[in-house]
């Protein structure tokens, strides 16, 4: 076994239980906690995968800004443990067979009907740096590029609209 | 040399967990957060993609959906904030009413 192929084994067994970890606890901050760690060790995948600017993007705008941001709204609210309120009976046990049958659908379509039988090289090449990744991004996508500073703008107003104290 | 599936499989399973924790949680904020582990998902599975067929499309589209991604938080959020401001609860199960 290569040292690759362990790490990848390692590394997805962090990222499946801390996801689990996010599912099932209780308190609100342990779960955005768990869902940072979870974002840390994606963050690695990107690097495995030679995409060391999306890697470093994960960490600064996901483990970064947007969970500071949910920390700091779980902490405003204090909402950290809400009170256990009527449940269906039914709900828990519908919403895990439907998970099981997603994650049978998607097992089916990806492994037994398009066969993905690609193996990744393992190369490290240039060619997905930062240099390339901005060529890309201010030449065959400026227009996406642009409308996405639109939108930023347009959510930042949104949402100093939606908290504005009513007069 | 690791296979291309592994990745894939591996982000087929964070995206279930992301759904089921849509499903049976009832806190606002988790369900935010399950619907982030959704994405990142979808965006492991760009990454993987890209490197397995070298093209550098699908680095730039995740760039857009972390972009996406920041800009739902902010406006969601900030949704949640006014909801509790209104009715001081944010449990899903007390919002069943369009007008607050």
């Amino acid at each position: 076994m290569s040292l690759e192929l362990l790490l990848f084994l390692i590394l997805a067994l962090i990222a499946i239980a801390s996801a689990l970890g996010m599912l099932l606890s209780r308190h609100a901050v342990y779960a955005a906690l768990f869902l940072v760690l979870n974002f840390a060790t994606v963050a690695v995948f990107y690097l495995l995968l030679n995409a060391p600017f999306i890697a470093m993007a994960q960490i600064t705008v996901y483990a970064g800004a947007i969970m500071v941001l949910f920390l700091f709204v779980i902490m405003l609210l204090g909402t950290e443990v809400l009170p256990p309120s009527p449940v269906l009976p039914w709900q828990r046990p519908l919403a895990f067979l439907l998970a099981l049958g997603l994650l049978a659908e998607s097992v089916y379509l990806l492994f037994f009907r398009q066969r993905l039988t690609l193996s990744l090289p393992a190369t490290i090449d240039p060619f997905s740096g930062p240099k390339a990744i901005g060529q890309a991004l201010f030449t065959g996508y400026l227009l996406p590029f642009e409308i996405t500073s639109i939108l930023l703008l347009v959510a930042m107003v949104g949402a100093i609209l939606l908290t504005r104290k009513e007069r | 040399m690791i296979p291309l599936a592994w990745y894939i499989a591996l982000s087929a399973v964070l995206f279930t967990i992301g759904a089921l924790g849509v499903l049976v949680r009832r806190n606002p904020l988790v369900i935010f957060m399950s619907i982030e582990l959704m994405l990142n998902s979808a965006n492991l599975a760009f990454i993987a993609f890209s490197h397995a067929f070298g093209a550098l499309s699908g680095q730039v589209f995740v760039f857009f959906v972390m972009a996406v991604a920041a800009a739902e938080v902010a406006v969601g959020l900030a949704l949640i904030v006014a909801i509790f401001r209104t009715k001081h609860t944010i449990n899903v199960d007390e919002m069943n009413s369009l007008k607050g």
